[in-house]
């Protein structure tokens, strides 16, 4: 079944499965493989992109959800790889293995979008439903206060499609 | 051929051409395996290496040193070269780094497992490094005709101060390309208070690709034509396919291939440590999903085989028979434990146990293999890509040396790819289908039931104290997994575990039952369950004697024998398990001081519910005491600050990798200790994925880890494992002080107990 798919803000079309997960679309029909496959049902986050600027879980939502809506990935994020949240997972020097910091960064982002400066509590609530197993927590959490501390303006100019709908 | 990292191969392509245009740049060998095979502990050394390439300095100055070891997140890829950087005497941000592939003929020691890189790799590094810089140093001194003692170096340039000239060692290159390598006798290593990369924060050289996203991982490779792999195996180990139904399999949207795989396995009492390829079913497609999903539509009858009707209560059922009879062995026993306990002034008596747990690194096991002309080019993230090799080898009948091996970024190890299953598996799919990329990946499912598990066990133990409280004697009853004297893969406990050589009549027996499941390493193999129940019985001692608990733990130590030879190691060790030497009492108590003064042992006024707990444990070379503080409400416990002092040696290579490192060691210790259990039934593992076997989340993350190093004389090891084992008693011991409970079977959710 053919798709009509927006995704870092490039119109494109994917001829697959109704029911084929957002994530595998991504993955292996677009090369998009900033986000990860961890447990396929919604458990871990490293899955997470944005759809029409909110987070989800991409392993458990099927393409033919999507419809005309905004998808971003960490592709997608910022034109050249300097949203505020990526300098600060640089400058804190966040990740040991890596494979969920994809998502870690997508949810972190949509948090900053809603709360610019987040709390402690605020940022534990947002990202609770990524998991890192090689714990990376504390480092997440400094990271996130970082790029609330520069602050919008220091942003790239995220792809803007994510912000569009 | 597309690889994953296109921008490097493109940029190694054209230094190789500059170079040979050039005749130039310079490639150093590594002539030191004598002293890297030395430095190596237990088990069988690995063959000498031929010489190698570790770096090479183009004609404009770039440095490219090759990063020889898997990375799993451990950081190992900035320390190695960081080792090598720092005695070459260029900037560290000038270096690029080269992944190796697998090639045990120039590089040593291509493993990552039992916190063994860091003293591996730790005087070879740098002496490839000094080597390096003298060599460029003689260049200058020929070029100059000046005596080389004049000369200096630094940012990858050799100085000559009295004539005020310098020249970078790009300009060098093709004149140290023509000299032997230097004697080295004679190359001087750096004093550490020279060093300006090694002990100083670096971030982790891949950290641009992580947060843009690039495709490093395995699981992220991609070649053209590939097609991608699903495989099914029966839920209890060693099941082999009757009948199935491939061919409606085949015919479904995507699929190209279907499989049965049937193998002669080993199914004994006892499963070895690897096995190698297990009987399934093999689903090849378009896309992953494509192949997941005629997956669904599988109809397999399996038979079962001989541990189908295996489960966790009847292991309970058996150990609980066990502990009541009499061992069936006596690992060791010094002095008169019996008699010392009829004459002690009180007997403690205390059971413990530890469930089976999985791995699950967050990257599902995969691999990528092509066979083509007789030969298979293999992507992989194996801890030990050469065990795997010859796994491939003597599975699918290709030489090894017609088998290349990508060595590809994992996400996560923990021990879990210390073996091959998966490897094996994308080999011999590959196999079926030549000229075809194929990519294997493994539900999270797959993974969390068909792991290596960190087995289970009970200790039953019981100590005497004197009337000064002092431990006259230690009896501990071990209850395992094996079969007669065989212990199941990191199943045993050697015959040094802590306390003896520190309690004059020290017993230790055990007994074991068969398992139909596989064992093998998690990080840190054995202790992350040792130290939970022995730093908890002696905390339980130390409240028996009224005692505080961190001045009984010191006195205890300052009461040992001195450290003996190294022991070989336990029967059934398994991978990742070696002869550590003895722990080094002096090197314990100074961590254990370190932990009391930076947490304030004693010192603090808490109200009832809040207590600190402590503990040490000795591991992989690193000595670590914690302090935890706890809030305990209910059955909610919150875990507010942790004190971690350790002694991994001399020097901290990457300060910023370090803390990180233990910052994982201690929440990977709140989930083993908390919430994680594997149970079987009808020989089949349970629970299949993060809902049924969690771990911690950000919101249950203690807001600070104070992370201290002991700065001791002694060479430095390794930091992968050792911060965890001491945590987890650590929180139990600050729970009972806290609540009163005291709580001797893991996970404690078990007890009803949860992170707040």
């Amino acid at each position: 079944m053919a798709f009509k798919l927006n995704v870092n803000g490039h119109s494109t079309s994917v001829d697959v499965p109704p029911d084929m997960p957002l994530l595998w679309v991504l993955r292996d029909v677009l090369n998009l493989k900033a986000a990860k496959f961890g447990c396929g049902i919604a458990q871990c986050g490293a899955c997470t992109v944005h759809v029409a600027g909110q987070p989800v879980r991409s392993c458990s939502y099927p393409v033919s959800s999507v419809g005309t809506k905004a998808v971003t990935t960490l592709e997608g994020l910022s034109a050249t790889g300097n949203h505020p949240l990526q300098q600060a997972w640089e400058t804190v020097d966040v990740p040991q293995c890596g494979y969920c910091q994809a998502g870690q960064i997508m949810s972190a982002a949509a948090l900053l979008a809603k709360t610019p400066k987040p709390t402690d509590k605020d940022i534990d609530t947002a990202m609770s439903g990524n998991l890192c197993r090689c714990g990376t927590y504390l480092r997440i959490r400094e990271a996130i206060h970082k790029a609330a501390d520069m602050g919008p303006n220091a942003s790239a100019k995220t792809v803007q499609t994510a912000s569009k709908e | 051929m597309k690889r994953t990292e296109t921008k490097n191969v493109m940029d190694r392509r054209s230094f190789f051409k500059i170079s040979a245009v050039a005749g130039g740049g310079v490639m150093f060998t590594l002539p030191f395996a004598e002293e890297l095979l030395a430095q190596g502990r237990g088990g069988a050394a690995p063959p000498p290496p031929n010489p190698n390439n570790f770096i090479k300095v183009a004609l404009d100055g770039t440095v490219t040193i090759v990063a020889k070891n898997p990375e799993t997140g451990q950081g190992v890829r900035n320390m190695l070269p960081m080792m090598i950087a720092d005695e070459l005497d260029v900037d560290w941000k000038n270096v690029k780094l080269d992944q190796a592939d697998f090639d045990d003929s120039k590089y040593t020691a291509q493993s990552s497992g039992g916190s063994t890189a860091t003293p591996n790799a730790w005087t070879p590094m740098r002496q490839a490094g000094a080597a390096g810089r003298a060599m460029f140093v003689t260049a200058a001194a020929q070029k100059w005709g000046v005596p080389e003692t004049e000369l200096t170096t630094g940012s990858g340039k050799v100085n000559h101060a009295s004539s005020k000239r310098s020249v970078g060692y790009g300009e060098l290159a093709a004149a140290v390309a023509k000299l032997p390598a230097p004697d080295m006798s004679r190359v001087k290593l750096k004093d550490a208070s020279e060093y300006k990369i090694i002990g100083k924060k670096h971030s982790a050289y891949d950290i641009s690709k992580i947060v843009t996203g690039a495709p490093i991982f395995g699981v992220d490779v991609t070649l053209p034509g590939m097609l991608h792999a699903c495989f099914e195996k029966c839920g209890v180990f060693g099941g082999k396919v009757v009948s199935a139904n491939l061919d409606e399999i085949k015919k479904l949207p995507g699929v190209k291939h279907a499989f049965v795989v049937e193998r002669p396995i080993v199914t004994d009492a006892v499963i070895p440590g690897e096995p190698g390829l297990e009987n399934g079913i093999a689903i090849v497609a378009e896309t992953w999903w494509h192949a997941q999903s005629a997956r669904q539509k599988l109809k397999v009858q399996w038979d079962e085989g001989i541990h189908a009707s295996e489960s966790s209560v009847g292991y309970q059922a058996k150990a609980e028979a066990m502990g009541k009879a009499a061992p069936q062995r006596t690992l060791r026993a010094d002095g008169d434990a019996d008699g010392a306990l009829k004459s002690a002034a009180k007997v403690v008596e205390a059971s413990y146990s530890y469930p089976f747990i999985a791995h699950a690194p967050l990257e599902p096991q995969n691999c990528t293999a092509m066979f083509k002309d007789g030969k298979l080019e293999m992507w992989g993230n194996s801890q030990q890509p050469g065990r795997g090799r010859k796994l491939v080898s003597d599975t699918v009948g290709v030489a090894e040396s017609d088998i290349s091996l990508h060595m590809v970024r994992a996400g996560g190890g923990f021990g879990r790819r210390l073996t091959n299953d998966y490897m094996v598996e994308a080999a011999w799919i590959a196999k079926q289908i030549p000229g075809v990329p194929v990519k294997l990946i493994w539900s999270r499912e797959d993974d969390m039931r068909h792991d290596y598990y960190r087995p289970g066990g009970w200790q039953n133990l019981k100590a005497g104290i004197d009337a000064s409280g002092k431990i006259v004697g230690w009896k501990n009853h071990f209850l395992s997994y094996g079969d007669g004297e065989t212990f199941a893969s990191s199943s045993a406990m050697g015959p040094t575990e802590f306390p003896q050589r520190f309690v004059p009549n020290y017993t230790l027996q055990s007994s074991v039952q068969r398992l139909g499941i596989r064992t093998g390493a998690l990080r840190a193999p054995s202790s992350n369950a040792f130290a939970f129940v022995i730093q908890s019985f002696i905390d339980e001692l130390a409240h028996a004697a009224g005692k505080d608990p961190a001045q009984y733990r010191l006195d205890l130590l300052a009461s040992g024998a001195p450290v003996p030879a190294p022991a070989a190691p336990p029967a059934g060790g398994g991978r990742g398990g070696f002869a550590p030497p003895g722990m080094n009492a002096e090197r314990m108590i100074g961590a254990m001081k370190l932990a009391m003064e930076k947490s304030e042992w004693g010192k603090k006024k808490y109200p009832a519910g809040t207590a600190q707990g402590i503990a040490f444990h000795f591991s992989h070379m690193g000595y670590f005491a914690e302090v935890a503080e706890v809030t305990v409400v209910g059955t909610k416990v919150k875990l507010n600050k942790v004190w971690v002092a350790g002694d991994i040696g001399s020097q901290i290579i990457n300060p910023s990798g370090a803390e990180n490192l233990v910052h994982g060691g201690v929440i990977d210790g709140m989930s083993e200790l908390m919430m994680q259990e594997i149970t079987v039934d009808k020989g089949r593992v349970v629970q299949g994925n993060f809902n049924t076997h969690g771990m911690v989340r950000i919101n249950q993350a203690p807001p600070v880890i104070e992370v201290h190093f002991v700065k001791s004389t002694a060479s430095p090891t390794g930091l992968g494992e050792p911060s965890l084992p001491p945590i987890l008693p650590a929180i139990a011991n600050a729970i009972f002080t806290a609540s009163g409970k005291r709580l001797r079977q893991l996970p404690l959710s078990k007890a009803g107990m949860s992170w707040a």
